[in-house]
């Protein structure tokens, strides 16, 4: 087994221990983060590996949000269901939205996602009928069993966002290592070059994008479903930037990064603001110290600096 | 800037003194007489109840929520100064949301199981108790909630979220059409904001008032980010009676601005609006002499009247707010006067709950709960300084009188008072019939 | 209202929307166009704008021209040095890399803020406009001082366009935009163009704000839209192309006007903001781009 394997295999084996052995409250951030931190690794594979920055990552989230939502709500469909649908819905918006916008690239295509996106979260506005917009809703809590085993349990809750995100990172991971990753890399590089190499970039950027999207329904559907709450701010620009920012500071391009970052991040906000009511300015400087010293990100510039093999 | 924090703030950090705790057993054995009551162990706890405050410090709500925060504080300090609560001092504990329904998830988590209070309460905007109310439910987590919101009552939360302090939007709506429809005209034309709490005045309204023969004849829904109101205007039908709106947001004075050039000194429609749009603004602000003559909803009277009652008088004392619903320390200063009492009323009314369920620590959440759903009236008074209240122990929501104020002279004054039936409207939901 | 005055009505409403975007865009083009960064942050130093123009206004008595005036000319110059401030300790430091530079202004974006939360505050608060009349067309009335605004932000854009084409200083920021190594080779400072132009595209963008902050208010979270708007105007209008971001944001800002009024408020959002994806998917370059971003 290599290195590489190893260690996320350690991550993985860390975080399930964790299960056991963390407090009520760090558990149950954990779980929140680990969610989250999949929804970042699917943003991950869009912009660290395929290098496109995309601003529209919050309608793919959004999508799998809504269909497992709007699926329990209206459709009686409980949760393994309701993670399938958003695996579908994110995959599907990101191909149709792709198809599109992949004709830009760049900034064009930074701005194209964003008003995909923007255009989305109107939608959802203007559907409030049943979506009730910004305000949302609650999901029932029989909608949230999987098993038989009610998600609303600390430990289930636990295991079941463990696995999504264990998929997404083994995911990413395998993306990372194979052909196709490459091809990725390859484009990011220097996207004239590999289409005069003869590769499709279309269909591979297509690719990257339709994976990207499943990966961040899943993430979206999981988040409905084990938190129960559903609501347009989901689905809003906020939602596109946060993902970014969670890969910049744990590492574009590296497997782990994107979940470093969620989790910095988020303890960066708790902590900060158990001591001080300026908690902003607090998070503020940290990032600017934090990219004035790792401007790859943490693990990015690590990479590069001390750890080469990192994925 | 001026100073957030009312006068006796230091009180509530204050550790346990041999006098309060000497305070607190002698009212302790006072209450003793009291049927059921469970007798107080001095050895048992003299740590301070722990009451997590859940406040929009920052984000879109943060003008609401500095405010909130002022009056926790004061009440809090008034209740401790009284003995605390079964003899225990308070400690508000509190932790910013960022008016965010995915961080105020994770804050009901914080002050649940990092800072280990009894209970929390203070959320004002409505995505954010939608959000964080399931995670209070499945923690099992007493949540009172300030927030105006028709969702308690609707059924849509869980049974450990009540609505104690604050009447719904559902019925301050109906409570204004009588009025409306007697007073000002039949023929309505709705202005609201493209979302939630638009599309609930909007829904409530437009049924409220068809009850009493009138119409809304036209509703422009303004999307939620809009700072400039002008083009919407000219949708407004010329058989329009009365304007009814309820902007909120930054953009609120622009809208007003906007509505009186669009009109100018000639003849408009009779306006009635809610007081939303100015919470923390200045009515004597340039630019809003447009609003002289035109009607608000209060949910409280910002201006003091000449007969107040001294319970009033001394709630405004005590939260730092002078006659003209301004801080003391600084007369630019608006306060959020139609929201933040009940943060005042919801804290008494905790204080109520825990003393008739005998409440000493976690284990007797469920008791609270159910102490509080065993609550009808509230008459007014200096728990209760908004007015009496009746409240629906099936539905979690408290209903109350509602005001109606007008303008003149770049002041409020109410003209009419409703009653609690005019805001009463049938149960929808049952969270007594629920298991906890 | 009949058609024909509810559309200019719109228009009008237009017509200033855009001029503001106009100038503030323009501010984000330069930055973004010569420094190729997107500056996350730019929305807040229009909003540092706004709140010190309130404060500027506030302390200066008398009538309201005075102080705005003197807002007019104090707060553009206390935001570019702020900017310049942040140029030279953080993005000079990450030798302007784009991802990096996304991170750091993120985190100057959270600490303007909180910084004037904690001092401004979280109300709203109007400015007086500096002349209060009233503009009465057939149909309805219009305020004067919004008219004012279409012609004060034409004679700044006129200003700028004039700096740029005709004096050394644009010279040098047009070469430094076209080819920063061949600039430098020909002796510009790319340093100090970098940091002039960071500092002069905030200051437009407190200009922006403050010719509105009498029609809208001064508020903390003001420089969420601007920042979107401006990144728009200025792909739309094709990177590096000045003529272009204002064009864009003239074309912007009117059909968001109009389109309005066809369609219902939300519906006719989602149509504009879908009508400036397939611009894009169309023309990938923006209208008046040279050459791919």
């Amino acid at each position: 087994m290599s290195r590489a394997v190893g260690l996320h295999i350690a991550v993985l084996a860390g975080l399930a221990l964790a299960q056991f052995t963390l407090p009520e409250y760090h558990h149950g951030n954990l779980a929140r983060i680990m969610v989250l931190a999949a929804f970042a690794s699917a943003y991950n594979i869009t912009f660290g590996y395929a290098g496109m920055l995309s601003l529209g990552h919050a309608m793919f989230f959004g999508a799998g949000l809504y269909a497992a939502g709007l699926a329990a709500e209206f459709g009686g469909i409980a949760a393994p269901g309701g993670l399938v649908l958003g695996v579908i819905a994110g995959a599907l918006m990101a191909t149709v939205v792709g198809v599109l916008a992949l004709r830009t690239t760049g900034v064009s295509f930074m701005i194209v996602t964003l008003m995909f996106a923007q255009a989305a979260f109107l939608t959802v506005l203007y559907f409030g009928e049943w979506t009730r917009g910004d305000e949302g809703f609650v999901i029932a809590s029989d909608m949230r069993r999987v098993l038989g085993l009610d998600l609303a349990d600390p430990a289930t809750r636990y295991w079941a966002a463990f696995a999504v995100f264990g998929a997404v990172m083994l995911g990413s991971l395998a993306v990372a290592r194979s052909s196709f990753g490459r091809v990725l890399a390859a484009i990011r590089e220097n996207e004239e070059r590999t289409r005069m190499l003869g590769y499709d970039v279309f269909r591979a950027k297509l690719m990257a994008l339709a994976v990207s999207g499943a990966m961040a329904g899943a993430a979206g559907a999981a988040y409905a479903l084990l938190f129960g709450y559903v609501g347009a701010t989901f689905a809003s620009i906020q939602y596109s930037i946060l993902p970014l920012l969670w890969v910049l500071t744990g590492g574009a391009a590296t497997v782990l990064g994107p979940f470093l970052g969620t989790l910095l991040m988020f303890y960066l906000i708790d902590v900060s603001s158990s001591f001080t009511t300026a908690h902003m300015m607090i998070v503020g400087f940290a990032l600017i110290g934090l990219i004035l010293f790792f401007p790859k990100g943490i693990l990015g510039t690590l990479r590069e600096r001390v750890v080469p093999w990192l994925p | 800037m001026s100073s957030t924090t009312a006068p006796q703030a230091q009180k509530v950090r204050s550790a346990i003194t041999r006098r309060t705790a000497l305070k607190g057993l002698a009212g302790g054995a006072a209450l003793a007489a009291a049927p059921g009551f469970v007798p107080y162990i001095q050895a048992q706890s003299s740590a301070p109840l722990k009451l997590g405050f859940q406040v929009h410090r920052t984000g879109i709500g943060a003008a609401y929520g500095r405010w909130y925060d002022r009056v926790t504080t004061a009440a809090a300090a008034l209740i401790n100064e009284e003995g605390g609560i079964n003899g225990r001092m308070i400690e508000i504990v509190t932790e910013d949301d960022g008016t965010d329904p995915k961080r105020g998830a994770e804050v009901v988590e914080k002050l649940a199981s990092q800072h280990g209070c009894d209970l929390a309460f203070g959320t004002l905007f409505s995505h954010v108790v939608m959000g964080s109310s399931p995670r209070a439910g499945e923690l099992k987590f007493p949540y009172f909630v300030v927030s105006e919101g028709h969702h308690v009552a609707s059924g849509k939360l869980n049974r450990y979220t009540l609505q104690p302090g604050i009447t719904d939007v559902k019925s301050q709506v109906r409570a204004m059409a009588p009025w409306v429809s007697q007073n000002l005209g039949k023929k309505v034309t709705m202005i609201f904001p493209d979302y939630a709490f638009g599309h609930d005045h909007r829904d409530f309204f437009s049924e409220a008032i068809a009850a009493q023969g009138g119409e809304v004849i036209e509703k422009i829904a303004i999307p939620p980010t809009e700072s400039s109101f002008t083009r919407y205007f000219p949708r407004i039908p010329r058989d329009t009676e009365v304007i009814y709106h309820v902007m909120v947001g930054p953009g609120v004075l622009t809208f007003v601005k906007e509505l009186g050039e669009f009109y100018g000194s000639g003849a408009r429609p009779q306006i009635f609006g809610f007081i939303d749009s100015l919470e923390a603004v200045d009515i004597a602000t340039p630019g809003l002499e447009f609003l002289e003559g035109t009607y608000f909803w209060e949910g409280m009277p910002r201006y003091a009247p000449a007969d107040a009652p001294e319970y009033e008088t001394f709630y405004r004392e005590r939260v730092g707010v002078d006659a003209n619903g301004a801080s003391v320390s600084d007369s630019k200063d608006i306060s959020t006067y139609a929201h933040m009492f009940g943060c005042w009323e919801t804290l008494h009314v905790i204080k109520a709950g825990m003393e008739a369920a005998g409440y000493q620590g976690p284990d007797d959440r469920v008791k609270l709960i159910e102490a509080v759903e065993a609550m009808t009236t509230m008459p007014a008074g200096r728990a209760h300084p908004q007015g009496d209240k009746v409240f629906n122990g099936k539905t979690h929501q408290v209903f109350g009188h509602q005001y109606i104020s007008q303008v003149a002279d770049a002041k409020l004054s109410v003209v009419h008072t409703a009653s609690i039936d005019d805001g009463m409207y049938p149960d929808e939901t049952d969270y007594t019939a629920q298991p906890f | 209202m009949d058609f024909g005055p509810y559309l200019l009505l719109a228009s009008l409403e237009g017509a200033v929307g855009a001029a503001v975007l106009a100038l503030t865009a323009l501010g984000l083009s330069l930055v973004f166009g010569v420094m190729r960064i997107v500056n996350v942050a730019h929305g807040e130093f229009y909003m540092l704008g706004a709140v010190i123009a309130w404060w500027v206004t506030s302390m200066v008595g008398g009538h309201p021209a005075l102080g705005f005036v003197a807002a007019m000319v104090v707060s553009p110059l206390i935001v570019g040095i702020a900017a310049a401030a942040a140029e030279r300790l953080v993005l000079r430091r990450l030798d302007y890399d784009p991802e990096a530079t996304i991170v750091a202004t993120i985190g100057l974006l959270y600490v303007i803020q909180q910084l004037a939360l904690s001092t401004y505050g979280a109300d709203a608060r109007p400015v007086a406009a500096p002349i209060d009349f009233r503009v009465q067309f057939p149909w309805f009335g219009y305020s004067g001082y919004k008219l004012c605004v279409i012609g004060a932000s034409a004679v700044m854009m006129l200003a700028v366009w004039l700096v740029l084409t005709h004096t050394r200083v644009g010279l040098m920021m047009r070469a430094t935009q076209h080819d920063p190594e061949t600039a430098r080779a020909f002796a510009i400072p790319v340093d100090r163009v970098y940091a002039g132009v960071f500092a002069i595209g905030a200051m437009l963008a407190a200009l922006g704000a403050v010719l509105i902050v009498p029609i809208q208010q001064a508020h903390y979270l003001m420089g969420h839209d601007p920042l979107l708007l401006s990144f728009i105007v200025v792909i739309i209008g094709g990177l590096g192309s000045l003529r272009g971001t204002v064009l864009a944001a003239v074309i912007i800002g009117m059909s968001d006007g109009i389109i309005s009024v066809f369609f219902s408020p939300t519906l006719a959002k989602i149509l504009a903001t879908l009508l400036v994806a397939f611009v894009l998917v169309w023309r990938p370059a923006g209208l008046f781009g040279a050459r791919p971003a």
